[in-house]
């Protein structure tokens, strides 16, 4: 069995999609030119969700990347509501009069974000009221709180993390008359997700990230070349950090028990995330919430399960760490991914591949013959090769996709063999979570004229 | 590496062959690098002065020392022979497309190959001889076509079987051939060596070198060259020539006024190796494979190999910059398709191993033709640059003739197609340099085939009529800068295919052609002809018929409204320019001439009139568009527009008049059309350019009126032995020679250009003579068609050559014009061609090696064509004209 080149291409292209900053009067005066996303899917359905959207009443660009586990509903939650609630938490005072006066008389809502969707990227209809309600709320106790002073984005970021995680546990106590979302509200505070969302505003880039996605950023060198600059820490049991914090957040006589084969009490691999309110909660909430679920939930083996070793509860936050960087000339642009895309490739070749496809300029190292012994079907070789590597970018119109295609197919030499690539897009579905992870890849390209000129 | 394959390429022995030179540059040259005191200092004034020390600057102080002009300095703003000439791949060779370079090749390769016994300088000649190869039919016909041409210039040359080539060069893959073109005596030189030994001929001669000089910029005063600014201080000079190659443009730019010199450089990349393990033969012959896009050529045991690629890298876009020639990067992977092409020809090389890529820049120009002569703006500023990356085998060559051009005030041969005047300042345009010379540098490889044109720098110059016809189907060609229909593709018709063939048969647009053809014969076609070069010349007295009667042949002492088609002849009466001149008043004269003289016309007449304030001459060119009314019903069209009777009663041949057509006043009508058919030309100022097209096309309609192209006149006037100035007429032809006699008043009383060698060739014959000739077993749907520059032959030997052909669709046959010389069968002497001479012969025409036979005539078909018309006249309600 084996794909053709188009075949392949329509795999890897189905999920992709780019979106570039308006230009006014012929000049985009953002410091995002616009990015390109894609996602392959490796589980069935895709358990990987991202969001991108324009903040209207204040400034700045969202964009993220949500990798959910036990099932997609978490992320889905997540990637249709954070960015709400982050644009609320950024909104100044009177923006958050004007919008809760407009709802109380029932005139028309201020738009509050332009979302950048692919078609496949779908908000559920049935939540939405609840979800509003939820925010309004939110947004009805930042009116009260009124603290007069202007929005820090760090703080934004991480009140509206928290404040969403909270509203998905809340949800799930209270629960809903209507069945449907009632079971909704439930799974998605069941299952979890982490979140990586960057949010840009001239040249303030801030990431906010909760798990382990990742947020890099690519410079390029003043000879050319390509670096990479992370801009997130990982939240699993590689970041020291992480498991010191966690120990500290629990008495020393579970020490042993926190982390077990590199897992959150030998259960998850994130550290932090949202929903999973089977890390958090108390057993007696969980086992009162289930009992007096839905049959379904009831059924549910994974929801009844209750940890081990399970004593002094909440193990998992939402909260996230947020860096904040100023943007140069020389950062050409992000990367935001799953953890689909950093198991198989290192931020270096990452910020490379990237780097040099949006450049257009294929900077590989020029060959110079110097004092080596080469041959002319040697070099004749090499210069072939080259030129496949080559023909590769040309291939994709969107930096995603060129990216996944380097992650799925790469050989040993990192160049992409179209018959590996092959295999690996045809794998049968339930081989194919063996060999891959969902990829979820968002590039963002900055103006690096107009962050010149800050 | 570089140093040392500098040192391989160009061997230092001059030096030790040449105390004299050494002494006047420096004696520490060769061991110090820095800035060298300069022992000799310039002298203050000089005749010549030539800046550039490569091949093309040597060959001009060589051959102007040759002729006996001693008082000439030549600077060199750092080493001699270095640039472009010590990069040089140095092959000489022969197998050119155009005649005049093949002429200069080979003149260079005889001139190599004695220079090493005359000057001492071991110079590495080595006759290898060369191989062309042939991947398609196609290629094979083009090579075919420079075979016959070498062969008749003396040349051996022979075209080869695959098996053949196997047994010149074993290491060639012959699997993909389906031939091979050899020239035995095709050479390999060292090109920096050659340059040495020419500068140390010219030294020896007297001529100054100096190098590290460097010209920042040449004087011009009153339109004269008046010296030479350099950074070592002036040098006073009647002559500068400009050999500066990849500067040239820059160097023409640097002066207040400025002299345009359209040329571009382009990266350009060849292979080194080591040698193989069986060293290479010194005797193996060049391979060069068009279709590969390469050349390959022995090199010390090794191979020498580079190309011209599809997409060329031009640089110093911007001027001359930080970027030293010597700095220039190799660019493996921008070589890859031409080292592919390498191992494809010869597999066997897969285990050579590779010593440098070289990048070793080259200058090209807007039509793949070098550029040499005198600036149409400053007198004695002349130039040798451009030479598309064939500059060793053109050096010789081209440094004589330009060293002719100076001291004699022309060269030897015709050398229009490379003269700088064939290029206006529209050429100079950075961008449309840029973009041409991508186009032309991949062309060095590309078929060429009959009616190719330029895609790039289009669209520039164009009549207000452009649109309009274009959606009218137009095709369009270019001339000067000047988009011209080739025919109109009526609706319908597949356009994809007529645009992409390419044939060296017969093309896809013979039959648009022919009704076009048809149309102008029989009711009446628009041509829009403004391309034309338009000049009026008025005076407050009688300045301007005075000066124009010592400039023209023809009587221009006509009545007022008369139209007199007269040569603008040189001193040994050839065609400078050949013309229509319209007498608008006592003092005032319209004068018509081809499209590319816009140039050399206007800096002809601008160095022989009369410097008088009261005498005015004005490029007009831009003002009116010319509708070329052609056809018997043009005569109705025109009435019916004017309400003024054209009859030729009123309106005679040969006549010109303001008259009104439609709303529009002031249109200059002339009984002229180029073709020999009855028509008009209107000139239109622009602005009624429109109008006048609109009503014509209006009015038309009920005489059957269409649009038409150059291919239908230029079959018309063909078959009608009209000769055009540039493709038949050149500086070298006579109008005796080309039966004209009656366009020359050699009693009209007052002394003219040229009158004493036309009375001396009416006197004692002519040794050249334009013939038309009819090809009698040329199957038009078959056979190769002619195009120009194939030999003739009259009596099985050569004659001369064709100048330019067309189908004939009232003969149903081609018709090749060109000039047949008298060869003495013994001494090769030239002998005065009678009338007899040319009936009396058994004529062939040679297309690509077939030969087909030929009926010469020396006057065109009056009978014929009047018989038609006859007939005509009966169906077309009785036209008379003549």
């Amino acid at each position: 069995f084996y794909l053709t080149p188009p075949q392949v291409n329509s795999i890897l292209k189905a999920n992709e999609y780019s979106f570039k900053v308006p230009e006014f009067d012929g000049k985009n005066v953002s410091s995002v030119l616009g990015f390109d996303s894609n996602q392959l899917p490796a589980n069935a359905p895709i358990e990987d969700r991202r969001s991108a959207a324009t903040c209207l009443q204040t400034r700045g660009m969202l964009l993220g990347v949500f990798d959910g586990h036990a099932g997609c509903a978490c992320a889905q939650a997540v990637s249709e509501r954070l960015f709400y609630y982050i644009a609320v938490s950024l909104l100044p005072h009177e923006t958050l009069l004007e919008i809760e006066n407009a709802v109380e008389n029932g005139r028309a809502l201020l738009p509050i974000l332009q979302w950048h969707k692919h078609p496949n990227d779908y908000f559920s209809k049935e939540a939405s009221k609840l979800y509003f309600n939820s925010l309004r709320t939110y947004w009805q106790e930042l009116i009260d709180l009124n603290s007069g002073e202007t929005t820090d984005v760090r703080e934004a970021l991480i009140n509206a993390f928290k404040r969403l995680d909270n509203d998905i546990s809340l949800e799930a106590q209270v629960g809903d008359p209507n069945s449907f979302l009632n079971y909704l509200v439930l799974q998605v505070a069941f299952s979890g997700s982490t979140a990586c969302v960057a949010h840009v505003d001239g040249v303030d880039l801030h990431i906010a990230n909760t798990g382990d996605s990742r947020a890099m950023l690519g410079v390029q060198e003043e000879d050319g070349s390509w670096s990479a600059v992370n801009l997130s820490y990982d939240h699993n049991a590689q970041n020291e950090h992480e498991v010191e914090r966690v120990k500290m957040e629990h008495p020393k006589s579970e020490e042993k028990n926190l982390v077990k084969q590199d897992r959150l009490l030998g259960l998850l691999m994130p550290f932090r995330a949202f929903g999973d309110v089977k890390f958090k909660w108390s057993i007696e909430l969980q086992k009162r919430v289930v009992e007096s679920g839905p049959d379904q939930l009831n059924d549910n083996e994974y929801t009844k399960f209750i940890p081990p070793n399970y004593h002094t509860p909440p193990y998992l936050t939402a909260e996230p760490e947020v860096i904040h960087h100023k943007l140069r000339p020389q950062d050409k642009f992000l990367v935001l991914a799953t953890d689909g895309l950093w198991e198989t490739m290192h931020r270096q070749d990452v910020a490379r591949i990237v780097g040099e496809y949006l450049t257009g300029v294929h900077h590989q190292q020029p060959i110079a013959v110097g004092g080596y012994k080469v041959t002319l079907g040697q070099m004749h070789g090499l210069l072939t090769e080259r030129r496949a590597r080559i023909s590769s970018v040309f291939e994709d119109q969107n930096a995603a996709t060129h990216l996944i295609r380097h992650a799925v197919g790469n050989n040993e030499f990192g160049t992409v063999d179209h018959e590996r690539l092959s295999k690996m897009l045809s794998l049968p579905e339930e081989l194919a979570r063996m060999y891959r992870d969902d990829i979820t890849i968002i590039v963002v390209q900055f103006n690096s004229h107009v962050i010149g000129a800050y | 590496a570089a140093r040392m394959f500098l040192r391989l390429l160009s061997d230092i022995q001059w030096r030790a062959a040449h105390p004299k030179w050494r002494r006047m540059t420096s004696s520490q040259r060769s061991t110090s690098t820095a800035a060298e005191p300069h022992p000799v200092s310039l002298p203050a004034q000089a005749q010549v002065v030539i800046c550039g020390g490569g091949i093309m600057g040597t060959s001009v102080a060589y051959h102007l020392s040759k002729m006996g002009w001693k008082d000439i300095v030549l600077l060199e703003q750092g080493r001699l022979a270095a640039g472009t000439t010590r990069f040089c791949a140095g092959i000489v060779s022969t197998a050119r497309p155009v005649s005049i370079e093949r002429k200069m090749a080979h003149y260079s390769n005889k001139l190599y190959q004695q220079l090493e016994q005359e000057t001492g300088v071991q110079t590495g000649y080595t006759k290898t001889g060369s191989i062309s190869l042939a991947q398609t039919q196609d290629r094979l016909i083009s090579l075919k076509r420079i075979a016959s041409s070498l062969n008749v210039m003396g040349i051996p040359c022979e075209i080869i079987s695959p098996k053949k080539v196997l047994q010149l060069h074993p290491l060639i893959n012959i699997h993909d051939l389906v031939g091979a073109m050899h020239v035995p005596e095709d050479a390999l030189v060292s090109s920096a060596n050659v340059s040495l030994a020419l500068a140390t001929a010219a030294s020896r001669n007297g001529v100054q070198i100096h190098e590290r000089t460097s010209v920042s910029h040449v004087t011009i005063q009153k339109g004269r060259v008046t010296g030479v600014e350099t950074d070592r201080g002036r040098i006073q000079c009647e002559y500068f020539v400009n050999c500066a190659g990849q500067w040239a443009y820059e160097l023409g730019h640097s002066g207040e006024e400025p002299v345009h010199i359209p040329v571009h450089a382009c990266e350009h990349f060849y292979l080194l190796t080591h040698p193989l393990q069986e060293p290479l033969s010194s005797n193996l012959p060049t391979v060069v494979d068009p279709d590969g896009r390469i050349y390959i050529r022995n090199w010390q045991g090794g191979i020498l190999s580079g190309g011209f690629e599809k997409n060329p890298k031009p640089l110093f876009t911007e001027g001359r910059n930080q970027l030293e020639i010597q700095n220039l990067q190799e660019d493996w992977d921008h070589f890859g398709p031409l080292l592919s092409a390498l191992l494809r020809r010869m597999p066997g090389l897969e285990a050579l191993q590779i010593m440098q890529l070289v990048n070793c820049p080259e200058s090209f120009t807007p039509d793949m033709r070098c550029i040499m002569g005198e600036s149409p703006t400053a007198r004695g500023y002349f130039v040798l640059a451009g030479m598309n990356s064939a500059g060793l085998s053109y050096g010789g060559g081209a440094g004589k003739y330009l060293a002719e051009w100076i001291v004699n005030g022309y060269p030897s041969e015709n050398v229009w197609p490379l003269d700088l005047k064939r290029f206006g300042t529209l050429q100079s345009s950075r961008t449309f340099l840029r973009h041409r010379v991508m186009e032309v540098m991949p062309l060095m490889c590309d078929l060429k085939v009959p009616r190719w044109d330029f895609q790039t720098g289009r669209q520039l110059r164009t009549s207000p009529l452009y649109d309009r016809l274009d959606a009218q189907g137009a095709r369009w060609m270019e001339k000067h800068g000047f988009e011209r229909v080739k025919y109109f593709v009526p609706p319908g018709s597949d356009l994809l295919d007529l645009d992409h063939s390419k044939t060296f048969y017969k093309p896809d647009w013979f039959d648009i052609v022919g009704s076009e053809v048809k149309c102008c014969k029989e009711a009446v076609c628009v041509i829009d002809m403004s391309s034309f070069t338009k000049f009026e010349i008025s005076s407050t007295g009688d300045q301007a018929l005075e000066s124009l009667q010592y400039l023209f042949s023809n009587d221009l002492d006509v009545p007022v409204g008369h139209v007199v088609h007269t040569g603008m002849l040189n001193e040994k009466g050839g065609y400078e320019n050949d013309c229509s001149i319209a007498r608008l008043s006592k003092r005032s004269f319209f004068m018509i001439s081809p499209t590319d003289q816009q140039v050399h016309c206007w800096a002809w007449l601008k160095n022989r009139l009369p410097d008088d304030n009261n005498l005015v001459l004005e490029d007009v060119t831009w003002k009116y568009t010319a509708l070329n009314l052609i056809g018997p019903r043009a005569v109705d069209v025109l009435s019916e527009l004017s309400y003024a009777p054209m009859t030729a009663e009123h309106f005679p041949s040969l006549f010109c008049k303001e008259m009104s057509v439609g709303y529009a006043n002031g249109i200059r009508v002339m009984s002229i059309t180029h073709t020999g058919e009855p028509g008009f030309v209107l000139y239109i100022p622009i602005e009624y350019a429109l109008h006048v097209y609109n009503e014509v096309m209006n009015m038309g309609q009920k005489y059957g009126i269409r649009n038409a192209g150059y291919y239908a006149l230029r079959s018309l006037r063909i078959e009608k032995f009209f000769a055009f100035w540039g493709q038949d007429l050149d500086a070298f032809t006579t109008p005796m020679e080309c039966g004209r006699e009656f366009q020359v008043k050699l009693d009209k009383g007052i002394e003219f250009l040229g009158q004493e060698v036309l009375l001396e060739q009416k006197q004692n014959g002519v040794y050249k003579r334009f013939t038309m000739f009819i090809l009698e077993d040329h199957d038009t749907d078959m056979d190769l068609w002619p195009w120009w520059g194939e030999p003739i032959f009259r009596n099985g030997r050569y004659v001369g050559k064709t100048t330019s052909s067309a189908y004939s669709y009232t003969l149903e046959r081609h018709v090749c014009l060109g000039f047949v010389h008298h060869f003495d069968e013994e001494t090769g002497e030239e002998l005065v061609v009678t009338t007899d001479f040319i009936n009396q012969g058994e004529y062939e025409i040679d297309i690509a090696g077939q030969r087909f036979q030929a009926k010469a005539k020396l006057y065109p078909f009056s009978s014929l064509f009047t018989q038609r018309r006859r007939k005509d006249e009966v169906e077309l309600s009785g036209y008379q004209r003549e």
